[in-house]
């Protein structure tokens, strides 16, 4: 059996490192369409976060979390992009 | 015998995924605009995730072989989930990169912008019904 504790706990501590690179690029972004670029990389990774922790403690409940958050994110993130394409809905 | 051999491609899957997914953070921070970031922010942890996603899978196929019923129902969510991934992932890529050029971003040391000029989308006028 694999040793769950101390390779996922390794695994998700890199994910936070590369999460907290896209909240300092969340703070400093020149621009707004930085910052969702930032705000989508971040989704992305703490979906992979969310799976990961589901196969370390064996429960399904999180990756079903994971794909409702999937697709929630999505569609903020059309949301933004038009929004700041300044059209209408 | 074959056990070991599946932790063995679980860890070596495990290993690329995390280091495609750093390699996203640290992109993210050193490029030099928006659509090179973009590049970086999506494509890499599109990547990196569906190898995190295929070793979770292999594990829970495994974890299902060993007789555990959690095993299956695992790797059948963690599969919807990664199809969630590669599906909505680049959408929204590419609906952020048409907004930043339509909102007036340029790329980092471009001379000639192909694009330029070209009219925006038109959206229809919205009917008022019968006032006009």
């Amino acid at each position: 059996m694999i040793e769950i504790d101390t390779i996922y706990m390794v695994i998700l501590g890199l994910l936070i490192l590369s999460i907290v690179f896209c909240i300092i690029r969340v703070f400093k972004g020149p621009t707004a369409p930085d910052r969702v670029v930032g705000l989508d990389t971040i989704n992305t990774l703490v979906i992979v976060g969310m799976i990961v922790f589901g196969i370390a403690t064996s429960s399904v409940i999180y990756i079903d979390v994971a794909i409702v958050y999937a697709l929630l994110s999505y569609i903020s993130t059309l949301f933004i992009a038009k929004y700041l394409e300044g059209g209408e809905f | 015998m074959i056990s070991e051999i599946v932790d063995i491609i679980v860890y070596i899957l495990l290993a690329i995924g995390v280091f495609f997914n750093l390699l996203a953070g640290v992109g993210l921070l050193r490029f030099p605009d928006v659509y090179t970031r973009l590049h970086a922010g999506t494509k890499c942890t599109t990547f990196g995730s569906i190898f995190i996603c295929g070793s979770v899978i292999l594990l829970g196929l495994k974890m299902w072989f060993q007789g555990s019923s959690d095993g299956s129902v695992l790797a059948i969510h963690t599969a919807g989930a990664l199809i969630a991934i590669l599906i909505t992932n680049p959408t929204g890529a590419h609906a952020i990169a048409r907004a930043a050029h339509r909102s007036g971003v340029k790329p980092f040391g471009a001379v000639v912008d192909d694009l330029e000029g070209k009219p925006a989308r038109k959206s229809k006028p919205m009917k008022k019904g019968a006032e006009k």
